[in-house]
């Protein structure tokens, strides 16, 4: 093997590829919160809702969990645009991993709901609650507690998945790495240093998952 | 005008389906020898194995799946001097990538096995091998085998991730009929449905290995 390393390269561009960690990181932080948002209401709607709600909901999670990420990108950036849906590519990156985080997170928050002890529901319920206000004072906060730690899972699968929207020119780190790689010729090089910039990525999203989990969660309260 | 989607190009998108099942079938066969060497390696009284298969899952669960895919893809092709096939390379990764979730699966269902089991092997002076061999996997067997269809759903739809290196299965043969008739509004759906189906079919299989596993072990469903 007489091929010589060169990593010098890499660390010319650096800038360049931190450009590309820093939107990774903002479409993930977004499609995280936007995610979260869109799988609490489908877990309310799949377990609070009317029966067609609920079979609408259970069709989104169904459709997206059965299909590839990649797919559902193409669909989003390519086919839309036929109905005369538009998107940049950054809006339909960040649609995409909404729609795709939504469907996987409701079910885990579903899973959160269902682990409520039923008489705190009735609890309620004799306090002459409504069910919206159930949901949103007895029910959501410790089902969000109880699953945080899948939820935080899943949350860091999206952003490693982020990755897969540099197909449809999302200039984010993967993209950036190809098109350097492509210019610089030393593709191994570069994609090295990406995968270490993603593992760097995810120890620190795990890192701040936690930080929010204990600030949202113990801080001030006493179990 | 170009050519329209018809059937030719459907059965293309058809023919496209035993690529995508083959390298879902061979990465869970390679990773399934890599999963169980890391499982194994997770519960070993050594320390410092353990902390190796810690690494390897950190590793590969801390990473894009198209990183490594490149990374795979450009190291081989730095190692033999030659452009490699992509078949080989493609198969290298998914099966390494396999073999970090599969670890960590039935290292789960390994650690499900009441610790008197391993007592009793030990009392009957079974090595450590032995105890593993013939006392603790074939029962770590039975409980993984949902858990591991689960993931070969995940796999499956993670496959489509090789169109981006150029490796016709599935999306690529989808793409490529995109680019030839421009009807991205008809092709994705329909790439889309296929894998819908073919996941949809594998987490069917996977509920009922669940329920009949859990008869045949006599737990109670409650729901």
């Amino acid at each position: 093997m007489n091929y010589i390393f060169q990593f010098n390269v890499v660390w010319d561009h650096l800038p360049e590829l931190l450009q590309g960690a820093l939107l990774t990181i903002q479409l993930s932080a977004t499609a995280m919160v936007l995610g979260l948002c869109v799988a609490v209401v489908c877990a309310y709607g799949k377990s609070a809702g009317p029966r067609p709600v609920r079979w609408l909901v259970a069709a989104y999670i169904e459709l997206i969990r059965n299909t590839p990420f990649l797919v559902q990108i193409f669909i989003f950036y390519f086919s839309l645009p036929v109905i005369g849906i538009r998107l940049t590519a950054n809006t339909a990156a960040l649609v995409a991993m909404t729609v795709n985080l939504g469907a996987y997170a409701s079910e885990i928050v579903r899973a959160g709901i269902e682990a409520i002890p039923h008489g705190q529901v009735e609890a309620a319920r004799a306090l002459g609650l409504k069910r919206l206000h159930i949901f949103r004072f007895i029910i959501i906060f410790p089902a969000l507690k109880t699953v945080y730690p899948a939820l935080a899972s899943q949350f860091i699968l999206l952003m490693l998945s982020s990755s897969v929207v540099s197909t449809i020119s999302a200039v984010e780190l993967t993209a950036i790495t190809n098109s350097l790689a492509s210019t610089t010729f030393r593709s191994f090089e570069f994609y090295f240093v990406a995968t270490g910039l993603y593992l760097a990525m995810a120890l620190g999203f795990r890192a701040g998952l936690s930080a929010i989990y204990w600030a949202v969660f113990q801080h001030g309260r006493a179990a | 005008m170009g050519r329209s989607f018809g059937t030719a190009e459907f059965l293309f998108l058809l023919r496209a389906i035993p690529s995508t099942l083959l390298l879902s079938i061979g990465a869970l066969a390679g990773g399934g020898i890599v999963g169980l060497l890391i499982a194994i390696l997770r519960i070993t009284p050594s320390r410092p194995l353990r902390w190796l298969a810690t690494g390897y899952i950190g590793l590969f669960q801390g990473t894009p799946v198209l990183m490594q895919l490149f990374v795979t893809y450009y190291g081989l092709a730095v190692l033999f001097k030659i452009q490699v096939d992509a078949w080989p390379a493609v198969l290298l990764a998914f099966s390494l990538y396999s073999g970090a979730f599969l670890g960590e699966i039935w290292r789960g269902s390994i650690e499900a096995i009441p610790r008197a089991q391993w007592e009793a092997a030990e009392c009957l002076s079974l090595s450590f091998p032995k105890q593993l061999w013939y006392v603790i996997l074939p029962q770590a067997g039975r409980i993984s085998i949902p858990p591991t269809v689960g993931f070969a759903v995940q796999l499956i739809k993670n496959t489509s991730i090789a169109a981006i290196i150029g490796f016709v299965e599935l999306t690529r043969a989808g793409q490529l009929m995109t680019n030839a008739t421009f009807e991205p509004m008809i092709v994705y759906p329909i790439v889309a449905a296929l894998y819908f189906i073919l996941c949809w079919l594998l987490s069917l299989l996977a509920q009922t290995l669940e329920r009949r596993i859990d008869a045949a072990l006599g737990i109670k469903q409650n729901f």
